[in-house]
């Protein structure tokens, strides 16, 4: 299709038409299993334009929050981690009590709560709302609960045209990908893709202004709203003294899905809850903060109750489903503290890995470290062994993390449970005992550690790199190792110990 | 002030100038430095990769080692961090392991935490001189510690260096023990950054105080062609106050 500059921004497209169907089961973030990491992150990592994207925007993104949490929290900022910690570990401890407080608010208002053990039978209560309310045309903001129990596929087959209406998940929709971040979904894509997907499905003349491509975005999206019978969000936050859903956006998208149409529809995990609203506005000034790095969210809705008589606006009626969905299962003490999160996505922006594998590679709806801890909760550890395994434990996540998960410690603990289950390959349970046992004793220790250094100076020797000099510094270098060692010769120089050991000076100097 | 050296299995065998300086700055700085020979590991890869049985016997032979020392100090962030992070947790249902496990995580120390926060060292009025430019390699583990800019305020100190700050200094340098082996794509991406910011940096020196770090770090400048010389801060220091003979940069 070529396009005409000339050409109105919106002409070109209909407003009507639908955009493209959903994928189903999408392969992204639903692989097959067991899923291993090395293919998609090796792809990732030789993607120098994916790398520049993901790379530039995680790091800006963790360089602002570090700036705005300090320059908001100061030195209270570890107080008030703390703070957030301990309203979440509370909620969590005492979940029975509050989710009851929520239901019985809630309904009070007029809201109609319903429970559901798993993705199959949050759809099945959404889709029987939808049916009920006669739904032709659903409107949706953004909401990860929904990519979790793969909502869109379902209501689309039944004949509700669903759109998704938060920008990046529009484009994600349109373009038939799947969203890569919690809170920036189309974080791993460009312009150009967006402004061919727009081109393609909507008929809009090729652009790759931004101001413009909202604009197209914005005119698709109004029409809908007007039309919509059905709207679907998630929930940032559930008020158990009110029975309030708290949503926050930044584009305006999810009041009109919210109030617009006639049912709303919210699908929330069952860990989002907080006591009360003075405990909310603790929670929003941090997810704000080291979410995207703003004070407040353009947008914070408190929704609580559809429309009273004397309103103007609202919906009809109002559903929250909240889901369970293996979150009982993470609720058990050893893992509890995982459910604390309140999806910043801070911990995404600050990981190393993420920032260089993208969140594709972690083949699931939720990435990056937390990702690395829930997903294998979620969908069984033997079915995602390399997620707890695939980071070198460096912690920018557990010091980004506004309601401090140690995330560190629970992937090692992910990994003690892949050992004690045997999910850990047998030769590596072997050769790590094999190792601590060498470890154990002093004459064994001395013992692997002058044959290593023989073996290494040898092949050095043999390979020429080996530096003359000092006996404690000069060593030489190795580039062709075999075996589990060619992992790190693949990608750079193993340099080898020198001469002689710390020991054999101590023991020189005739010291006791 | 006694001080027992916890040496770490990777500079013992393969940084033993950085230990060897170790000693000569604490003994400079009237230390009496000893060595328990019987130490070998502090148990941390085989923590790491969730072989935990065989960590407490690591972690309940270093407990014994040290049990007699004032002081236990090691030239390694990552080390120090096991012993502080998860000793204790290793011994939660043995209260009486668990006890002496706290004893040995009060008493050890990072090797430069301890010259700021026990020995309170002031690098220039020791007079501590070395010339060249240097950036300087923030390792992981430190965040465990609670440590930020320590080594830098010491770097600083000595007169004649030029520092010159590291960009993306947090970011990890992908080593993280075998996950340079097992995930050597993700690893081999992250080092290859690091790599680049030191080049940015025109830097003759890096100082990198974890040996895993520096192994990873000098392994990858090799291979990518970028010459610079590696030091550990006790050796930068060691050479600063004429202990060890100065590298030339």
């Amino acid at each position: 299709m070529s396009s005409t500059p000339s050409q109105s921004r919106t002409s070109g497209h209909d407003a009507g038409k639908p955009v493209g169907l959903s994928v189903n089961g999408h392969d992204l973030l639903f692989p097959p299993l067991p899923y291993d990491i090395h293919a998609r992150a090796d792809k990732a990592t030789a993607d120098k334009q994916l790398l520049d994207f993901v790379h530039v925007a995680t790091y800006r993104k963790d360089v602002t929050r570090k700036q705005v949490t300090s320059a908001a929290f100061g030195d209270r900022h570890g107080a008030f981690r703390d703070l957030g910690a301990a309203i979440k570990q509370h909620t969590l401890d005492h979940l029975d009590h509050y989710l009851e407080q929520f239901v019985d608010n809630a309904t009070a208002a007029g809201v109609k709560v319903h429970f559901a053990q798993n993705a199959e039978q949050a759809n099945a209560i959404c889709l029987d709302i939808a049916r009920r309310a006669g739904a032709k045309l659903c409107v949706k903001s953004k909401s990860m609960v929904t990519e979790e129990t793969q909502l869109l596929p379902q209501l689309e087959a039944m004949g509700v045209e669903t759109v998704e209406t938060d920008l990046g998940e529009f484009i994600i929709q349109l373009d038939h990908d799947a969203p890569s971040h919690i809170v920036t979904p189309m974080i791993h894509k460009n312009r150009q893709s967006v402004a061919r997907a727009f081109e393609r499905e909507l008929g809009a003349p090729y652009t790759e202004d931004p101001q413009e491509l909202t604009q197209i975005a914005r005119a698709h999206l109004r029409e809908k709203y007007r039309r919509a019978d059905l709207g679907i969000s998630g929930g940032n936050f559930l008020v158990a003294e009110t029975g309030s859903v708290v949503i926050c956006t930044n584009e305006g998208n999810g009041r009109f899905c919210t109030s617009a149409p006639r049912v709303h529809v919210a699908f929330v995990g069952i860990e989002k809850l907080v006591p009360t609203l003075e405990h909310l506005g603790v929670m929003l000034k941090l997810l704000a903060r080291t979410s995207t790095g703003q004070p407040l969210t353009v947008y914070t809705h408190v929704m609580t109750g559809p429309r009273r008589a004397h309103e103007h606006g609202g919906p009809d009626e109002m559903h929250v489903i909240l889901l369970d969905n293996g979150r009982t299962e993470i609720l058990k003490p050893e893992t509890r503290e995982m459910l604390r999160c309140i999806r910043c996505g801070a911990c995404l922006n600050a990981c190393p890995v993420y920032r260089k594998v993208g969140g594709h590679s972690y083949g699931a709806v939720y990435s990056g470290p937390i990702g690395a801890l829930i997903t294998p909760m979620f969908r069984g550890l033997a079915n995602y062994p390399d997620l707890p395994n695939a980071s070198s434990l460096c912690g920018a996540c557990y010091e980004a993390c506004p309601v401090k998960i140690n995330i560190p410690k629970y992937l090692i603990q992910l990994r003690a449970e892949m050992v004690s289950r045997r999910i850990t390959k047998w030769s590596d349970r072997m050769m790590y005992r094999m190792w601590a046992r060498s470890l154990g004793r002093g004459w064994t220790y001395r013992l692997g550690g002058w044959a290593q250094k023989l073996f290494f100076r040898w092949q050095a020797r043999v390979a020429g790199t080996l530096e003359s000099g000092d006996p404690y510094r000069a060593r030489g270098w190795l580039n062709d190792l075999p075996g589990a060692a060619g992992g790190w010769t693949s990608q750079r120089d193993m340099p080898t110990p020198p001469a002689r050991s710390f020991r054999q000076w101590w023991d020189e100097q005739n010291r006791p | 002030m006694k001080v027992s050296l916890f040496v770490t299995c990777l500079t013992d065998t393969f940084y033993p100038r950085t230990g060897i300086a170790v000693v000569k700055v604490l003994e400079r700085l009237g230390c009496a430095v000893d060595f328990p020979q019987a130490q070998t590991c502090c148990g941390q890869p085989m923590f790491n990769n969730g072989f935990t049985d065989e960590a407490r016997d690591l972690a309940r032979r270093m407990i014994e080692v040290f049990e007699d020392s004032e002081y236990v100090v090691t030239p390694s962030g990552s080390c120090c961090a096991m012993i502080h992070d998860y000793y204790p947790q290793l011994f939660k249902d043995d209260p009486a392991m668990a006890a002496r496990a706290k004893e040995l995580v009060e008493k050890t120390y990072e090797f430069y935490q301890f010259l700021l926060t026990v020995l309170k060292v002031d690098l220039k009025s020791l007079g501590a001189k070395w010339s060249g430019r240097v950036t300087y390699h923030y390792s992981c583990h430190l965040r465990g510690l609670g440590m930020t800019d320590e080594a830098v305020r010491l770097i600083r100190q000595i007169e004649g260096v030029e520092y010159v700050p590291l960009p993306k200094a947090e970011q990890c340098c992908g080593f993280g023990g075998t996950f340079a082996m097992k995930y050597p794509q993700i690893s081999g991406t992250l080092v290859r950054d690091k790599v680049a910011c030191i080049r940015d940096t025109r830097a003759a020196a890096v100082v990198s105080n974890d040996a895993g770090c520096t192994m990873n770090i000098s392994g990858s400048c090799r291979r990518e062609n970028h010459a610079v010389t590696f030091l550990s801060l006790a050796e930068i220091i060691a050479e600063s106050l004429g202990l060890m003979e100065a590298t030339a940069v």
